[in-house]
């Protein structure tokens, strides 16, 4: 978008600069403008087609979507039914944040909340100890959280986003995150509502102690610290995954629209600077026209 | 198989939950214990009068767990199988023992191991699923949630296909070196083997 705000100002310099300027100057106005009108219709171009790749992306992750909700549903319906939420809102230290994004931009504000919300959290602890460490998966989030919180970022994980997200890579990145050691989390991720919006969320990722210290949890039957461990493993990458696809789903929707935007905004530019050349065209062959009638008219 | 009369359900429950831990079982059922059922019967035969008193509770409690629901949820990555369904019973394959859920089993957690899962649909007929691991939940609001990383139903499954897999995995466990390739290599073979066997089924 950005991308193509910036000529509009340029043809409105060309404009204004084309109407008064002298002749030989108003043919090199007139290639300019071509040249920008070439350069305006590619880029129209390329928006369209990423508009249409992104909308067959689009229906594939919103498809496998709907099979991965219920997955995320069940995971976090343990959480509300044992308490074990609450229980890990009171541990305050050593916290985990995990950002959900991707390697690719052009896709709207979908990145940029991801990191607002985590540059919101980071900045009402203090300075001088940082306590929560970030996860980044997804270079865009590292990209957006570098400048002012390095020191908290802890993994990076890249090469997300080209390839729909699978149980695979939410293992990898599940490895890596019981690795960390951490009391309580979350799992910063947009969730998907249409096609045309989006919910910067967040999910609790909580560490096999403090699922030990649910509150609810002397109800459950035999439970030993083995099993709970392999529970909260399988529970972290299940979480993982099920955000990564919400991710997916809401970063390709948000594409599809954000292309949609830029190509009706090429459109529109390439109305105007059609417009723009045609009438210095037209001025051009007017002021010939005068130039030659002119000297006739001497010449008598 | 698991024909649900009146009369045995809370034996059956109790059978069930007790072969999930046999230590902590008895504070924790919630039907009728069998001796209090056998007080009611014996009442019943010596009185029908009795009986028109006594049988409040009990048939409270037959009602209740009549309607019992069960909130069964069974979702793998590759596939939904059941979304907040009512089934009548579930056998899964856990580190712990295979067990039975019926509706209102003890809250319990525990993780899957590979194996055949077989669902116990309300219209009578039953599924068997196979799955590589995950995880079971069941929560004390009678909600089953049962999440695999993987799972296919055992039809799809190509029992020469399963055998090669066996042959490959048992072929990398001799030839792993190092702790974590081993146990790789073993969790691969446990897979291939209760892949095998759930296709021999």
């Amino acid at each position: 978008m950005m991308m193509i705000s910036k000529p509009t100002t340029m043809a409105v310099c060309l404009k204004s600069a084309a109407t008064g300027q002298q002749q030989n100057r108003n043919m090199a106005t007139l290639k300019q403008i071509s040249m920008r009108l070439k350069s305006v219709t590619n880029i129209q171009k390329i928006t369209q087609s990423m508009k249409m790749v992104s909308a067959a992306k689009y229906a594939r992750a919103e498809r496998e979507l709907r099979q991965a909700r219920p997955y995320g549903e069940g995971v976090k319906a343990f959480f509300e039914k044992s308490g074990a939420t609450e229980a890990a809102d009171t541990d305050d230290n050593n916290k985990l944040i995990v950002a959900i994004t991707s390697d690719r931009g052009l896709c709207g504000a979908v990145h940029t909340n991801v990191a607002k919300t985590i540059r919101n959290e980071l900045s009402a602890e203090s300075v001088e100890s940082p306590q929560s460490k970030v996860f980044c998966v997804g270079d865009k989030s590292r990209a957006l959280l570098q400048r002012l919180y390095s020191q908290n970022i802890a993994v990076v994980a890249n090469e997300v986003g080209r390839k729909p997200p699978t149980f695979l890579d939410a293992s990898k990145v599940a490895n890596e995150l019981i690795q960390l050691d951490f009391n309580s989390g979350k799992i910063v991720f947009n969730r998907f509502k249409t096609v045309v919006s989006y919910q910067t969320e967040e999910v609790p990722l909580l560490s096999a102690k403090t699922m030990l210290a649910a509150p609810k949890l002397q109800l459950y039957d035999s439970i030993d610290q083995g099993v709970m461990e392999s529970y909260q493993e399988f529970t972290v990458a299940a979480l993982l995954y099920y955000t990564m696809k919400e991710s997916a789903c809401s970063e390709q929707s948000s594409r599809m629209t954000a292309m949609d935007n830029a190509s009706k905004n090429a459109a529109e530019m390439i109305g105007k600077l059609t417009l723009t050349f045609n009438r210095t065209r037209q001025a051009v062959i007017t002021r010939e026209l005068i130039e030659i009638i002119s000297g006739a008219a001497a010449l008598e | 198989m698991y024909e649900r009369e009146r009369g045995d359900c809370g034996l059956r429950r109790r059978s069930t939950s007790r072969r999930v831990s046999v230590a902590s079982c008895g504070a924790r059922v919630r039907s009728p214990l069998p001796s209090e059922r056998l007080g009611i019967m014996a009442s019943f035969l010596r009185s029908t009068k009795l009986v028109s008193k006594l049988t409040q509770g009990p048939t409270k409690c037959f009602s209740r767990n009549y309607a019992d629901q069960m909130n069964f949820t069974f979702a793998a990555a590759n596939q939904i199988f059941y979304a907040n369904k009512n089934i009548k019973q579930v056998d899964v394959p856990s580190f712990s023992g295979s067990f039975g859920i019926l509706p209102n089993h003890v809250p319990t957690l525990a993780v899957l191991r590979p194996g055949v899962v077989t669902v116990y649909e309300d219209e009578g007929t039953s599924k068997k699923i196979f799955v590589s691991s995950g995880t079971i939940t069941v929560n004390e609001d009678s909600s089953v949630q049962v999440l695999a990383e993987e799972a296919h139903p055992i039809e799809d499954i190509d029992g020469s296909a399963a055998r090669q897999v066996l042959q490959e995995a048992q072929s990398q466990l001799s030839t792993a070196s190092g702790d974590v390739a081993k146990a790789e290599a073993a969790i691969a073979v446990e897979v291939a083997e209760a892949l095998v066997l759930a296709a021999g089924n």
